[in-house]
């Protein structure tokens, strides 16, 4: 049994099919790779996962249950915590109770008040902003807003972790961190799929790769059969060879 | 959370909170006079205020609907005070009000700004029309009398709720539900995936502070002999906390006390000192706290403080 199965995923915003028909899955100890250009799709996917959006079509099975009708606060709480392409953090709380809100709502146990403060030190230990904690998360710069963001779904307790965009805006030696992040927190035993446009450091970090195109899937498999594969040379990777031509 | 170090400051305002508390509690001993109803409906306006601020300051839900929950308060009191004992009435109009909010949340909360603001107004129009027209249709009557309360029953009635009010907001806004509540107003979808049943806790939050307005609104009836839906159903009741709370300050549950009762002072100076031009120099009073005061009195009054202290910057 796969830890994430999506079965036929489609999602209409009127007669566009943003998502459409899409097949995947994700083992445990996995990290799966989303690609595609702009609009191919992959941030509805995360959204249906997560029950931002309910999809027209399809279901998505977690653990073997169906999750499809679920709420989000009951898919974060059964173990699928997720970050945003733009940041969605709580600007005004301290960053220490940003992630509060998560070990407190989000593990599907009640936490006390002094566990989740604990556990919520642990994470941003883990994250390096416990020297922020006190602060105001809106005070934040970009790089360590991202990081507040993922030490929040951190402290749910996830077994699945969806990263939309963690790279996009930062350094080079801030992807160079955040890749090493994303491996330590494998290491933790967390699947993780994550969407990136930063193609170095996806094409490293990733077990497997899902290519989008359209709403459609196109391809799927190791980062070197991807990269070999000619649609995705042609719609994704080619255009940066004739921009470059 | 839960911490409760007994520093200076907190002994003082400890200290400073029961002295006000004995002088309430005597008040009615003291004089038998205006002063008596003068308090009594500040702390109305207290009670009202508070309650408001709970649910609609940290989520940024802005709710009209108090006029509705206050009104049936007056309903309840008018058709069950006599035959039951007034604090089983004020019970009851409590019940009332969480019911009805509880429905009234379940359909509106799912609204974001302006359209629930606009809902919560059209509820109390509605309730309104609702009482008239069964009133017209079933009972044939226009209004009702109430059983009337002396005013020393009512202003310790309303003390009573107004300290069940406060404790219930500290105990709200000290809880994880206070966090989530400012959650949901930072970031609702951020919220909803963190782990947070928004819809669930929006509307619990918002039937809780609703029971405070139905207690509130059976009291005052009680000093009132006759009610009809224009008087217990009246805007105004919604619109004044809002004001209140902005005079007094948000930023805690001192400013909107200090507001509802400063606020209630002045409005009743004015009316009775210059009724021709009361709506007049209100507006103009109103105009300037918002300009000039955007943190409330408290805010002015910590601003003041800090220069007075020698301009240091208090400790964020």
């Amino acid at each position: 049994m796969h830890l994430l199965e999506g079965k036929g995923v489609t999602k209409y915003f009127g007669g566009l099919a943003a998502v459409s028909g899409v097949d995947f899955y994700v083992d445990k100890g996995e990290i799966l790779g989303l690609i595609g250009p702009n609009g191919a799709g992959k941030t509805t996917l995360f959204n249906a996962i997560s029950a931002a959006l309910k999809p027209t079509r399809g279901k998505i099975f977690f653990k073997g249950r169906d999750i499809t009708p679920l709420p989000a606060y009951r898919i974060c709480r059964l173990g699928i915590a997720r970050t945003f392409q733009t940041v969605k953090i709580f600007p005004h709380v301290p960053v220490i109770r940003n992630v509060m809100v998560g070990a407190l709502f989000g593990t599907g146990h009640r936490l006390s008040a002094r566990e989740a403060l604990k556990k919520a030190e642990e994470v941003l230990e883990f994250v390096d902003l416990t020297d922020y904690k006190d602060v105001p998360a809106g005070d934040l710069t970009l790089a360590n807003q991202k990081r507040l963001e993922v030490a929040r779904a951190l402290a749910t307790d996830p077994e699945l972790l969806l990263l939309d965009e963690l790279m996009a805006g930062l350094t080079p030696t801030e992807v160079a961190e955040a890749s090493g992040d994303i491996q330590q927190l494998r290491q933790r035993g967390i699947t993780i799929i994550m969407i990136e446009h930063v193609m170095q450091a996806i094409m490293s970090v990733s077990d497997r790769i899902i290519v989008l195109d359209y709403g459609k899937k196109i391809a799927e498999g190791t980062p070197q059969e991807v990269a070999a594969n000619e649609k995705v040379i042609e719609v994704y990777l080619g255009e940066e060879c004739d921009v470059a031509s | 959370m839960g911490k409760f170090a007994l520093t200076k400051n907190r002994i003082v305002s400890l200290a400073i909170l029961v002295v006000i508390l004995v002088f309430l509690a005597l008040l009615p001993t003291i004089t038998k006079g205006y002063l008596v109803t003068l308090v009594a409906d500040m702390m109305r306006y207290a009670v009202l205020t508070v309650a408001w601020v709970v649910f609609c300051a940290p989520t940024g839900y802005l709710s009209l609907a108090t006029a509705a929950f206050y009104g049936l308060g007056f309903y309840v009191a008018a058709v069950f005070n006599g035959p039951l004992p007034f604090a089983v009435v004020i019970i009851i109009a409590g019940v009332v009000a969480f019911i009805v909010a509880l429905l009234i949340g379940l359909l509106t909360l799912r609204l974001r700004g302006v359209y629930f603001t606009i809902f919560t107004f059209a509820v109390v129009l509605l309730v309104n029309n609702v009482v008239l027209e069964v009133e017209r249709l079933v009972t044939g009557t226009r209004g009702r009398f109430v059983e009337t309360e002396t005013a020393q029953t009512a202003f310790y009635a309303m003390l009573v709720v107004l300290i069940a009010t406060l404790l219930t907001a500290v105990l709200i806004r000290r809880s994880r539900y206070g966090l989530a509540l400012q959650s949901i107003g930072e970031y609702e979808e951020a919220a909803a995936h963190s782990g947070i049943n928004v819809v669930m806790t929006k509307v619990l939050v918002f039937a809780t502070t609703s029971v405070f307005m139905g207690m509130a609104g059976a009291i005052i009836a009680t000093r009132r002999t006759y009610i009809d839906p224009g008087i217990a159903f009246n805007m105004t009741t919604s619109f004044l906390p809002v004001l209140m709370a902005m005079f007094g300050g948000m930023g805690n549950l001192v400013g909107p006390v200090i507001g509802a009762a400063v606020f209630t002072y002045i409005g009743e100076t004015l009316l009775t000192r210059f009724p021709d031009l009361y709506m007049l120099i209100f507006g103009v009073v109103l105009i300037l706290a918002i300009l000039f005061m955007p943190a409330g009195i408290l805010g002015l009054g910590q601003q003041l403080w800090r220069k007075v202290k020698g301009g240091r910057r208090a400790p964020a």
